[in-house]
């Protein structure tokens, strides 16, 4: 059964109440304060000039024109830069998402690389400045992309795990009888969140308080503690509310350091507001990737090989390596499997997170390959997926705690009509307008962090939560609340969440669609402890007052510490520290000692339509069904699926960032030429909840739905695309250009 | 942004005299007009333009300047009317399908709320590299520094028009279909009024891409001038990657008048392709007379882009330029006309 596309779908079985997000209202009306809004100081604004080769040498920079404008207090270039201490990159035991430290040199790395900070009494002074600053360059050809002479390609031992093998795919491959093979890419977006990238740092007696958008309050406090080279303790992020994220706010950058060193220099409160084009070079970014997929089945559709190499680029400074062969063997059959992934090393920023990092540029080309295989099959793309779909793993046999990808099938391709479709390439059309079905199934793994949580509950049957968490838009405050109020007992508006504060109880990223899991079993771990004061039963209206008097106090607070299964308590430690656990994560894409594989699934459903002349593609309607455990909110699970999908869509025919391959630079810097989808481009988007259960998971049964819709649209698009068409694109996005050549 | 003095006199005179300062080009001329702003206060923060005087000339006192006027000899659309206020008018969008569908379908409605008309036309390219100060190279913003679009980022780019020093494509909506209705431009200037042809406001680029118009320094347009009409079985077609906010891949900008299947009168105005407002003339020379058929549609635009000249990753505009013509011109003829 399926649930309406209405905003507040009535909740189905293990589904909670579609309550509005708490800080809806405040949102709207423009009455939340963001970072770069923080009110009560009158910071000195600093801004960034940034390099305009992309690598090379500053050879002069002559700051004196700028130190001439009224207003303006420094100009820091690399020979006066505020002092830092280096910290290493996040996955190798720091707190840089890149670690290309600015102002410590002349020498320059790549694109948009700071070379100078303009410190003034406005905004506008200091950007007028930087405008006068007159610098030289002494600039080498850069190697900026995949295929450019100079890029070193790595293949580090490190990612051997990642790196899934079963069988002898060569001879496998050479026996079957069906094969296809194509090369596939995607190219380099950015977040482009509508809150830009801030940061206002202000010292009293020695401590550091910080304003910054930010999705790991706790990294940031202690990354901008090791710059500072001060007391983790005496460093406070402030950030309760962000407008968007997406990965880009994730890890700490060098801006943060550089803000705080001048604040500390000119013992004055200092802002810096990133412009937009900024944004793209100064933040990590979702970089380009390439593949080689090639799939084998026999006559009845079973897979029988499977072989994937792929090449991610990379800064020459960091790797952010995806290898996600992880998500992609764990979704078909059983055939022999080989992967391969490289590094490309150019002269680039560090990459990082941007929504489902791994599954995105992953999925795309398998799922698209999945298509291509049943039109050599001459089958049905869901009966493809039907005939391989599995209970446990190709790799190591590993089980799923749960698998719903059929029912989201069925119940998709029913809404959608996909009964209508004529599988023939071109065969449908109305008037000049050529149409096209594509469907493509969407992964993601539940993955889960330590986190911890204090949970309060007064006399007067309120409660508060408190935990250094984040909501960068998509219902964490409230999604908590719903957890406590349940566990709790008591009506959700009772309850006051407390979040984005780094003194609060320590929480993870957030990030890898695992907060609500993560965050939310702390929070049930801390009511289960508060309910063993009170004789393992929680009081009621009734009795509250009296329990209460019992014990003598007005409120009980207790913390909840939750240790994700086959993790050591050490990665509390770590978490507390602002540090990720990559050698021990609870990954669901892994299942090494006999864990078992846990994912939420989907399955997506896009009609095109194509104009037999002009080529242009426009997306009248998408399905997407999905069964990710028990849902907290269906409103705001809702909401986070459609953007899902409508991003995906987005990326399949919009959103690139266009590079200058000669001079190795982003190009199209701004919203108004890097794209993305309006709401004209989005009609209608239907979204179903299939209701699923899984104890396993986690205590409370919640897989992370945050990532899942955007996995696997690009590719139901581009599938629907060579339905219409007969023509198949494999380099996203897929713009007029590639169908009219 | 740099300091600028701003200036917002009442009367025109008064404009064009504040305004009449010696310029060796266009973007660099120490004196700007300021309609809406909603291209040049863009092009000041990002350094691009640094006027030392802006001259507001939106409170200018002229009612004939504000105003749109049907009359026998055409439509008088004054350079101040908005972009809204033209495509809000009933008559207009009855008479003149592609004066408002071009419109309609340019910026958002935020920026159409905001922006003039004189400005409109005169709204600058969208090259990557001419508004980013950083690349050394652009002859249009530092004349003789040479043009990094040419061996650069350019699937924006022009392919008709273009010269070895430019290739900044002219990205505005309305102008094609001004040129294609043979439109005459109404300037002020210090010595009194001229009347131009639209088809000779915008200077292909040549060896002087910072030379944009064959407007003089301190030039105000004051009106456009739109002869003959009704146009009612016309329309403009815009192509675009996204379906709203966002600049044309290619459009065509078409008015015909049909005697049966016969092209009686054709007038086409190319967008998106080329370094200015393009008047489609060698299409024009073959339909006119001829049947309109989708093969005789195709050979014009065959024909119209028989010149044109691409680069790394352009060369779809002119197979899109050429099918967007085509179906501009199939469209106007299915196209049901009210009598």
């Amino acid at each position: 059964m399926s649930v309406g596309n209405t905003a507040a779908p009535a909740p189905l079985a293990n589904m909670g109440e579609p309550i509005r997000r708490s800080e809806s209202v405040a949102k709207v009306t423009g009455r939340l304060v963001y970072a770069a809004d923080a009110p009560g100081q009158s910071p000195l604004q600093a801004y960034f000039l940034t390099s305009a080769i992309a690598r090379g040498r500053v050879l002069s920079i002559d700051a004196a024109p700028a130190e001439a404008l009224d207003g303006v207090v420094k100009v820091y270039t690399h020979l006066n830069a505020p002092r830092r201490i280096a910290t290493p990159y996040t996955q190798k035991g720091g707190y840089a998402s890149d670690t290309n430290m600015p102002l410590t040199g002349p020498e320059i790395h790549h694109d948009g690389q700071i070379i100078a900070m303009v410190i003034a009494e406005t905004y506008e002074i200091a950007r007028d400045a930087s405008h006068r600053i007159v610098t030289r360059y002494d600039a080498t050809t850069p190697a900026a992309t995949i295929d450019s002479p100079g890029v070193d390609i790595l293949h580090p031992d490190a990612l051997a795990e990642k790196e899934k093998k079963a069988g002898d795919f060569a001879a496998a491959l050479a026996a079957a009888p069906v094969k296809v093979e194509g090369v596939y890419s995607t190219p380099a977006q950015h977040q482009n969140a509508i809150e830009l990238y801030s940061t206002t740092a202000s010292w009293s007696a020695g401590e550091l308080t910080i304003h910054e958008p930010s999705q790991f309050v706790v990294e940031l406090a202690n990354g901008a503690a090791a710059m500072m080279g001060i007391d983790p303790s005496k460093v406070h992020v402030v950030n309760p509310y962000m407008g968007g994220a997406f990965g880009g706010k994730g890890f700490m950058t060098q801006r943060t350091a550089l803000v705080a060193g001048a604040a500390r220099e000119l013992a004055r409160p200092v802002r810096n507001v990133v412009t937009r084009d900024q944004g793209f070079t100064l933040a990590t970014y979702r970089s380009e990737t390439k593949h080689h997929v090639r799939l084998a089945a026999d006559h009845d559709g079973r897979l029988l090989a499977y072989g994937h190499e792929s090449w991610e680029m990379q800064s020459r400074h960091d790797d952010y390596p995806l290898a996600g062969f992880g998500v992609t063997t764990a979704m078909y059959g059983k055939p022999a499997i080989l992967t391969r992934v490289n590094l490309v090393k150019a002269d680039r920023q560090t990459s990082g997170f941007m929504r489902a990092p791994v599954e995105m540029p992953y999925m795309y080309p398998l799922e698209s390959a999945m298509d291509e295989l049943a039109f050599a099959l001459d089958m049905d793309p869901i009966e493809l997926r039907r005939v391989n779909d599995i209970r446990e793993s190709p790799i190591d046999g590993a089980r799923f705690t749960s698998r719903s990808l059929m029912r989201c099938y069925d119940e998709a391709a029913a809404s959608f009509g996909w009964s209508k479709r004529d599988p023939t390439p071109g065969s449908m059309r109305e008037g000049d307008w050529l149409i096209g079905y594509g469907c493509a199934t969407a992964g993601y793994p539940t993955h889960m962090a330590p986190a911890t949580a204090r949970v309060t509950l007064s006399a007067d049957g309120s409660a508060r939560v408190e935990v250094a968490g984040h909501d960068s838009g998509q219902g964490t405050y409230t999604a908590l609340g719903q957890v406590a109020a349940r566990e709790l007992g008591i009506d959700p508006e009772r309850v006051h969440v407390a979040m984005g504060d780094s003194r609060l109880p320590a929480a993870p990223a957030s990030s890898n669609s695992l907060a609500t899991a993560s965050i939310g079993s702390a929070v049930k771990l801390a009511i289960d402890k508060l309910r063993s004061r009170f004789g393992n039963a929680l009081p009621d209206d009734r009795d509250r007052s009296a329990a209460f008097a019992r014990l003598g106090v007005s409120e009980i607070g207790d913390l909840g510490e939750f240790l994700p299964p086959g993790t050591n308590p050490e990665v509390l430690g770590m978490l507390r520290k602002g540090q990720v656990p990559f050698a021990n994560q609870a990954r669901g894409d892994e299942s090494k000692n006999g864990k078992p594989l846990m994912f939420a699934f989907g399955a997506e459903f896009v009609e095109v339509r194509i104009h037999r002349l002009t080529r242009e593609i426009r997306v009248p309607r998408m399905t997407g069904a999905f069964a990710a455990g028990r849902i907290v909110n269906p409103r705001t699970a809702r909401s986070q699926l459609m953007g899902g999908m409508i991003w995906g869509m987005s990326s399949a025919l919009l959103e690139a960032t266009e590079i200058d391959e000669k001079r190795g630079r982003y190009v199209n810097d701004s919203l108004g030429e890097y794209l993305m989808a309006v709401n004209a481009d989005v009609p209608r988007v239907d979204v179903i909840m299939v209701p699923e259960e899984d104890p396993e998971v986690n205590p409370l049964g919640v897989k992370g739905i945050g990532e899942l819709g955007i996995v696997g649209t690009a590719a139901a698009v581009a599938n629907a695309v060579h339905h219409a068409t007969g023509k198949r694109i494999r380099d996203l996005p897929i713009v007029m250009d590639k169908l009219l050549a | 942004m740099r300091p600028f003095a701003y200036e917002r006199p009442t009367d025109a005179a008064t404009a064009v005299a504040l305004a009449s300062v010696p310029a060796s080009a266009h973007v660099t001329a120490p004196v700007q007009y300021k309609g809406g702003g909603t291209t040049l206060i863009d092009l000041m923060k990002l350094d691009v333009m640094q006027p030392t005087t802006v001259v507001d000339i939106t409170a200018i006192d002229d009612e004939a300047m504000h105003r749109i006027v049907p009359s026998d000899e055409g439509l008088r659309i004054g350079s101040l009317v908005t972009m809204a206020k033209l495509h809000a008018d009933p008559s207009v969008v009855r008479d003149y399908p592609l004066l408002t569908e071009s419109l309609w379908q340019a910026a958002s409605q935020q920026l159409r709320n905001m922006a003039r008309l004189g400005g409109n036309v005169l709204q600058r390219t969208r090259c990557l590299y001419f508004r980013d100060t950083s690349y050394d190279q652009c002859n249009k913003r530092v004349p003789g520094s040479g043009c990094a679009a040419l061996d650069g980022s350019n699937r924006g780019h022009a392919v008709l028009g273009t010269s070895d020093q430019c290739i900044a494509l002219y990205p505005g909506d309305w102008a094609p279909a001004l040129v294609a209705l043979d439109a005459r431009v109404e300037v002020l200037g210090r010595t009194g009024k001229r009347l131009i042809a639209f088809a000779d406001l915008h200077r292909l680029p040549g060896t002087t891409p910072h030379i944009e118009t064959s407007l003089s320094p301190g030039e105000l347009i004051t009106a456009f001038i739109v002869p003959g009409g009704p146009r009612r079985r016309s329309l403009y077609r815009k192509i675009r990657d996204r379906e709203s906010y966002a600049f044309a891949n290619a459009s065509a900008a078409v008015a015909i008048e049909l005697d049966g299947r016969t092209l009686r009168d054709v007038r086409i105005g190319l967008g998106g392709v080329a370094t200015i407002p393009w008047r489609a003339h060698r299409a024009e020379g073959m339909l006119r007379g001829q049947e309109l058929t989708e093969a005789n549609a195709r050979a014009a635009a065959e024909a119209e882009f028989g010149d044109a000249r691409t680069r790394e990753h352009n060369g779809y505009k002119v197979v899109l330029g050429k099918a967007t013509m085509v179906r501009a011109l199939l469209d106007a003829q299915a196209m049901e006309v009210p009598r």
